[in-house]
């Protein structure tokens, strides 16, 4: 009997701490909201605090990482899945054509759209904006004004740091490029970028300000809001000194149209067991309250118009979103990514 | 044949094993298949050359790495006695706490031109310019290799001592006798006794290396692992993700089977022991190197990088109190890395009795392909158990429609999804664990027992199950610890709500703040530090004496 006892009571405890595991509630509940995010925690929890204090729908969430869409897709119709809210445009476009999503019936999210924004799909509505910006150091380089082409002028050889060539920030700015001046340019300029890097392209995008700071190198690439963040002390004492270090310059094409802005957004899930909730929720992401609470927590840019921003991204300088419709952008990752292998950027 | 007629239940049994384990790559390959395979010219191209020789390099330089300082702690601490050598002896497990990409993180802010040491040094050099004094660049194949190698050398020290452990003193007293002394000893009688737990451990700390997505991604290696995940989240193609993902796994199924045979040969028995060999004191300087030798990959692996984060805790900590959602944290992940746990080890030694046992080339297989799992990133586990995991939900969910209950999705819905991917991903732990402390017990142990008549359950609970004590309570250990750390797979396949100590620290260090994560980094290792007290404690040589007792009580009333 031994042999069998044990493994059975062994069995048993685990079902019942397993059963301590098991969500209490079920996918349908009144008053309640289901949002699967690849955004940051500490970020999104604050302004689905506000969502739950405004309306009294409790948010459940499960924050990930790659695979929102995948995990979607094979829960199928039974997923409890409401709100889908990602960053990169690729990814808001990739659960649109998956067919992942449905479309958003809400005057208030219409009337909250930018004029630039010009998505063929109704799927899915863009929250922020997150502006990919030139940093140099304060020291030792004098410019106040640059495109993103002048990154791969010979006069910064090993003088240049970015991220790896192919993190999606960076793949959608050469998306952009492709869609602007096609694909031969675009390949030339990242091999003549690669050979400016005074590193190895790795690490994130705080790290730029700081190895400015060091002296590694003199410019680089990073989102605008990780230089708000820094300066703001919210990532220490020590990374405001890196962020201090650094003098923002808000890029353009060389034909003047403006900074490559990437967005964070979100969609009503295809199945989605609670849509009105989950169209409330989104409404309230774009209301001023909640734009506010993007701009002054996180210190992207928001895409309500009438949204104020922080002062230090103001500081920044106005920004001008480039025109190239994000559709291209993000069709050309893909492609993008490729050329990033060919010129071995990462190597 | 007969034999294992007989058995034919039991192996029914274990059949579940390896039938889950094989439920990933199904998953993978149905998604493969959707796929046209057009990006294999341009991963063939211009990926596979760099990455493969990217993945050698640092695979040659981690196996070397562990190697060393793995099987040279455990013999020192086996072999000699020296002093605080009963602090070192656990203190060298603590660096599996430590989840790589932290401590990654942690040695650029470290080692960084205005990081605290060449701040430092500058000082001291009365250097004023930051430019003034250029230093290797931790991000560089040297860096990754030095991080992960002082991180993942425990893999290797924790096997390779539960196998000294488990030598006879008769062979290491005999070979003194014939004059053999300290390094001659070393290499003639304990390296071939170690060898089999050596490739066990070597094999875990690798297969660790190959599935590493952030330390190494951060650094700016770029492996396989990360074409992989580029090619799925960049470029939007999961079914060539999945296919790269495919061909990985038949090589490094094939480098597995290689090392396995290599082992078979290197392996020269030698049962286990009724006492353990005395430890030579070492006096003089000789002690006090050994003593260092041990502290060295304790302090890179651990010390340094838990000082920095203590020191980044207590400032967070001073401002904003400890987080509140702290115990909930410990509580879930406590709570999943034990049931993994428990449920990784019971079906472990289940797989590892049959092949013992039973024996015959059905045990055989179960055995091995209930291993696949650690052979794929977790992340890509995830990914290929998805599909599976849907098809029962459905499946379940549709039966119980038709008795009219409404129901959600029970494994994806639940934290079902997360033990069933952590015993998946970490079965291979105690099976080898266990295989290679089979391989210590003589077989005329199992024959005395029979002849006495023991019934099988009492060959298994009470002749094995004490017998394998210290190899099993090892890979509890370990699988325990790396459930606690697992990151990917937890990211992906959590049930709404339920944060643990590695998602919350993720979630800080996703932001580029992982020093706000220091609190639940440090919860992890002292969540770790727990079972490795224990294990130690358990270790001590008190325990090999209840064993021999077990051995002569199982065959004398058996």
């Amino acid at each position: 009997m031994r042999l069998i006892r044990r493994p059975l009571l062994l069995g048993a405890a685990m079902l019942a701490g397993f059963a301590a595991l098991v969500p209490a509630s079920p996918a349908v509940a009144a008053g309640e909201v289901n949002l699967y995010t690849t955004r940051e925690q500490g970020l999104i929890q604050p302004l689905l605090d506000g969502f739950t204090k405004a309306t009294g729908i409790k948010v459940n969430t499960v924050f990930m990482n790659a695979g929102l869409a995948e995990r979607v897709a094979a829960e199928g119709a039974r997923s409890p899945a409401d709100v889908l809210m990602t960053v990169d445009v690729g990814s808001l476009v990739e659960l649109d054509e998956r067919n992942l999503t449905q479309r958003i019936n809400s005057l208030a999210v219409q009337a909250a759209m930018p004029s630039w924004f010009r998505d063929t799909s109704a799927n899915w509505v863009p929250l922020t904006l997150r502006a990919r910006v030139i940093v140099v150091s304060k020291d030792r380089v004098a410019d106040k004004a640059m495109t993103y082409e002048q990154l791969a002028d010979p006069k910064w050889k090993g003088r240049v740091c970015i991220r790896s060539g192919n993190h999606p920030y960076n793949t959608a700015l050469w998306g952009a490029m492709i869609a602007k001046k096609g694909a031969p340019t675009t390949e030339a300029y990242l091999a003549a970028l690669r050979g400016n890097l005074a590193r190895r392209a790795a690490g994130g995008d705080r790290d730029i300000s700081r190895d400015i700071m060091a002296g590694l190198c003199d410019v680089g690439v990073t989102n605008s809001y990780y230089i708000g963040l820094m300066l703001a002390g919210r990532g220490g004492a020590e990374q405001k000194k890196w962020a201090e270090a650094v003098r923002v310059i808000m890029p353009t094409f060389s034909d003047g149209s403006g900074t490559h802005a990437n967005l964070s957004g979100a969609s009503v899930a295809r199945h989605a067991p609670n849509v009105a909730n989950a169209t409330k929720l989104i409404e309230y992401l774009l209301s001023p309250e909640a734009q506010k609470m993007y701009a002054e927590g996180n210190f992207e840019h928001p895409v309500l118009a009438t949204a104020a921003l922080h002062p230090i991204v103001a500081g920044f300088g106005a920004l001008k979103v480039d025109s190239t419709s994000l559709l291209a952008v993000a069709r050309n990752r893909a492609g993008a990514s490729q050329m990033v292998d060919r010129v071995g950027f990462d190597n | 044949m007969d034999h294992t007629e007989k058995h034919g239940g039991l192996l029914t049994l274990a059949a579940v094993a390896p039938f889950l384990a094989v439920l990933p790559v199904l998953g993978l390959v149905v998604l493969a298949l959707q796929g046209a395979g057009d990006h294999w010219s341009h991963i063939m191209g211009y990926v596979l050359p760099d990455a493969l020789r990217q993945t050698a390099i640092l695979l040659a330089g981690t196996a070397a790495l562990t190697a060393v300082v793995g099987v040279g702690t455990a013999w020192l601490v086996t072999s000699f006695a020296f002093p605080w050598r009963r602090l070192l002896e656990w203190a060298l497990l603590l660096p599996l706490a430590m989840p790589t990409y932290i401590v990654a993180y942690s040695y650029l802010d470290v080692l960084h031109p205005v990081g605290p040491v060449q701040s430092m040094l500058r000082f001291i050099l009365g250097i004023t310019e930051v430019r003034g004094l250029i230093l290797p660049d931790i991000r560089s194949m040297t860096g990754c290799i030095l991080v992960m190698g002082f991180v993942l050398y425990p893999y290797v020290y924790v096997t390779t001592r539960a196998a000294l452990l488990m030598q006879s003193a008769e062979a290491i007293e005999a070979a003194r006798g014939l004059g053999a002394g300290g390094l001659t000893l070393f290499r003639r009688v304990t390296l071939p006794i170690a060898a089999p737990a050596l490739g066990v451990g070597l094999g875990l700390a690798m297969l660790e290396v190959v599935a590493d997505i952030g330390a190494s991604e951060f650094l700016g290696i770029r492996t396989m692992t990360v074409a992989v995940y580029v090619t799925w989240t960049t470029r939007g193609s999961v079914e060539g993700a999945a296919q790269i993902a495919l061909a990985m796994l038949v090589i490094t199924f094939g480098l597995l089977a290689l090392e396995r045979g290599m082992a078979r040969r290197r392996d020269r028995g030698g049962g286990a022991g009724e006492r353990q060999p005395l430890r030579v004191p070492l006096r003089g300087w000789a002690a006090w190197v050994a003593c260092a030798a041990c502290m060295i990959p304790v302090t890179l692996g651990f010390l340094i990088p838990v000082l920095h984060l203590v020191v980044n805790a207590t400032i967070r900590v001073a401002e904003f109190g400890l987080p509140q959602a702290l115990a909930g944290w410990i509580w879930n992940s406590a709570l999943l890395a034990a049931l993994a746990t428990v449920g990784t080890i019971l079906v472990g030694f289940l797989l590892a009795f049959c092949h013992r046992h039973v024996g015959g080339i059905w045990a055989t297989a179960f055995l091995r392909v209930s291993s696949i799992g650690y052979a794929l990133p977790g992340t890509v586990l995830a990914l290929g158990l998805l599909g599976p995991m849907a098809w029962f939900d459905d499946l379940v969910a549709t039966m119980l429609g038709w008795l009219g209950i409404h129901a959600g999705l029970l494994l994806s819905g639940s934290a079902g999804a997360l033990v069933l991917a952590y015993m998946l991903r970490f079965l291979t732990i105690p099976v080898n664990t266990l295989e290679a402390g089979y391989g210590r017990i003589p077989y005329s142990v199992d024959d005395a027992a029979r002849g006495l008549g023991a019934p099988d359950r009492a060959l298994a609970w009470r002749l094995h199950v004490p017998l394998l004590t210290p190899a099993g309570a090892a890979a509890a250990l370990l699988v325990l610890i790396d459930c606690m750390k697992e990151l990917p797979a937890t990211l992906l396949l959590r049930p709404l709500n339920v944060d643990t100590l590695a998602t919350a620290l993720y979630a800080e260090a996703s932001r580029g703040t992982y020093e706000d994560g220091a609190v639940a980094a440090l919860a992890i290792v002292l969540v770790g530090l727990v079972p490795v007290i224990l294990l130690v404690r358990g270790l001590r040589p008190h325990q090999a004496k209840r064993r021999r007792d077990a051995l002569q009580a199982a065959v004398v009333t058996g």
